[in-house]
């Protein structure tokens, strides 16, 4: 058995909005083992994001037990790395100085440092674009910078908060097979938030399927296919349409009040165009195989 | 590339287009000083103007009246915006200190400029160190309000990437807060260089005479030299040109990384 690497036990989460409290997490549990993939799926204000980041240490007001590595997660830390949605990438900075940033309080040598830096670059396919500010990338490119910062410490864990979903289907498609196999390169735990369920169950070894309001998981469906995967084999759109029901299924509730600690800008993923059909086949009244 | 299509490029015609109203100011002058339509005592013509100037420039010592003001202006511009900026950065990442100052500073920039010169003049006498203080003054006001108001608006999904990162709050504010504030801060600072020039000629005309070209004004008019007043203008004039160029120039180059809309 390899160790549990995340331990998340009974963990709430509330946020005061204007006096009333409301609670993005409800007692949320969930193991996840060293280099896993462990991908969550879920509607908006299901609390994933929520979830990601407590992992990540960048919010710390929760109730409940986050263990990485058997030590208590209280901040982020540099073994952690994250990547948002948007690529965050500082403008004043190039590309190669934006992914150094990463490495700014490591303990590494300034050689050691560049070394990493190209590499990473490398990695996700930016070579050559070093010298680039992030005004001169597309949205795909500028993203993969981002991917490259929070891996280029070399962190055991990576969180990726809805990274593709400000992307087009076909840069998307593209940049989950690269995701994937520096995850298989690398061999790090990733947990990956994410409203695309196609994504989520072409990535993760298990997907952890949850039910908003308040914020529990609702079920953990394990893929049990190897990394590669064919995209549209027979297996994983039964277990993508067992994934849909599920949430399907968890869609009784009125919306309220989203909560998020912080207030974020999230462009609806912009993929309807190529799984139109798919949709219009499944007919699913609330969640398509691609958004939710 | 002939003379003529040299004179065709949209810099060019940019260039023409802007020197038109100078120019056609220019014949007016001397049109009508020439014609005798104003007296030539109170405008002088163009031709006077530049004897003046040469005879300034030759006999007498305009080149260092000019380095006097400049001097001043520098000292002044560059005491000014440094305290401007570490003011500002305070001002806007601590809270308490924000409470405190704030307020106060938002009075404090209402009065008028001129206003101080009493208080200067009695507190650090008429000489170059009272003008200086002027002129430092004048530059840390737009300094202060620009580099504030721009370390304000620091985008903080930017912040929380410096969280996530381990920034210490030296980091913090090296590599987020100055350098995301950037555009602001060379607002003001640009602003500050032009308000600063202004105000070594005000500093030299309300203050003690002493050499400058604000002094060389103040002395045309007591002569009754018109021609010397009109040189001091001129030169006021060109040298704001100048260092709003270069302000401008050194602003492209410090904001290169953004996108350039032009």
């Amino acid at each position: 058995m390899t160790p549990v690497h995340l331990r998340i036990r009974n963990v709430s989460r509330r946020f005061n909005v204007n006096g009333t409290t409301l609670t993005a997490l409800d007692d949320v549990s969930l193991d996840i083992k060293a280099g896993e993939f462990v991908t969550i799926v879920g509607a908006s204000g299901c609390g994933k994001s929520t979830l990601l980041r407590l992992g990540a240490g960048l919010d710390v007001e929760h109730d409940g037990i986050i263990e990485h590595d058997g030590k208590s997660v209280d901040g982020p830390s540099l073994d952690r790395g994250i990547v948002f949605q948007e690529p965050r990438l500082f403008p004043w900075l190039t590309v190669e100085r934006n992914v150094a940033l990463g490495l700014e309080n490591a303990a590494f040598s300034k050689a050691e440092k560049r070394q990493l830096v190209s590499e990473q670059i490398a990695l996700v396919g930016l070579s050559g674009f070093e010298k680039a500010y992030p005004h001169q990338l597309s949205g795909g490119m500028a993203q993969r910078a981002g991917i490259a910062r929070g891996l280029v410490n070399r962190p055991d864990v990576l969180f990726l908060d809805e990274p593709f979903g400000a992307l087009d289907a076909i840069t998307k498609a593209r940049l989950q097979g690269e995701l994937q196999d520096i995850w298989a390169t690398e061999k790090i735990t990733m947990v990956l938030v994410t409203h695309d369920v196609d994504e989520a169950v072409y990535l993760g070894d298990r997907v952890v399927v949850m039910s908003p309001r308040p914020g529990r998981i609702k079920q953990i469906v394990p893929v049990g296919l190897p990394h590669p995967r064919e995209r549209t084999s027979a297996e994983l759109a039964a277990i993508r349409n067992e994934v849909l029901d599920i949430l399907n299924s968890t869609n009784g509730e009125t919306p309220k009040l989203a909560t998020r600690p912080v207030a974020a800008k999230r462009p609806v993923a912009t993929a309807n165009h190529i799984h139109a059909a798919h949709r219009a086949k499944l007919a699913q009244p609330a969640f398509s195989t691609t958004e939710i | 590339m002939t003379v003529l299509s040299a004179l065709q490029t949209p810099r060019a015609v940019k260039i023409r287009r802007g020197l038109t109203l100078p120019v056609l100011l220019l014949i007016f002058w001397e049109v009508s000083s020439r014609t005798g339509l104003v007296d030539a005592r109170f405008l002088p013509s163009l031709e006077d103007v530049f004897l003046t100037a040469k005879r300034e420039l030759v006999d007498n010592n305009l080149f260092g009246e000019l380095t006097a003001s400049l001097l001043r202006n520098i000292a002044g511009f560059v005491i000014g915006s440094a305290i401007g900026i570490v003011f500002a950065t305070l001002l806007a990442l601590s809270r308490a200190a924000d409470a405190l100052v704030t307020p106060t500073f938002n009075g404090f920039k209402q009065i008028s400029l001129l206003a101080w010169i009493p208080l200067i003049s009695i507190w650090f006498g008429f000489g170059e160190q009272a003008k200086i203080v002027f002129v430092a003054i004048a530059a840390f006001i737009p300094v202060v309000l620009n580099t504030y108001e721009g370390m304000r608006n620091v985008p903080r999904d930017l912040i929380e990437v410096g969280h996530a990162l381990k920034f210490t709050n030296v980091q913090r504010v090296t590599r987020i807060f100055l350098p995301a504030a950037m555009p602001s801060i060379a607002t003001g600072v640009h602003l500050g260089l032009i308000y600063s020039w202004l105000a070594t000629v005000g500093a030299e005309y309300f203050l003690a005479v002493g050499p400058g070209v604000g002094g060389l004004i103040i002395a045309g008019r007591e002569r009754f030299d018109m021609a010397l007043v009109m040189v001091g203008v001129i030169i006021l004039g060109l040298v704001g040109f100048l260092l709003n160029r270069l302000a401008a120039a050194g602003e492209a180059y410090l904001l290169r990384w953004r996108v350039t809309a032009h």
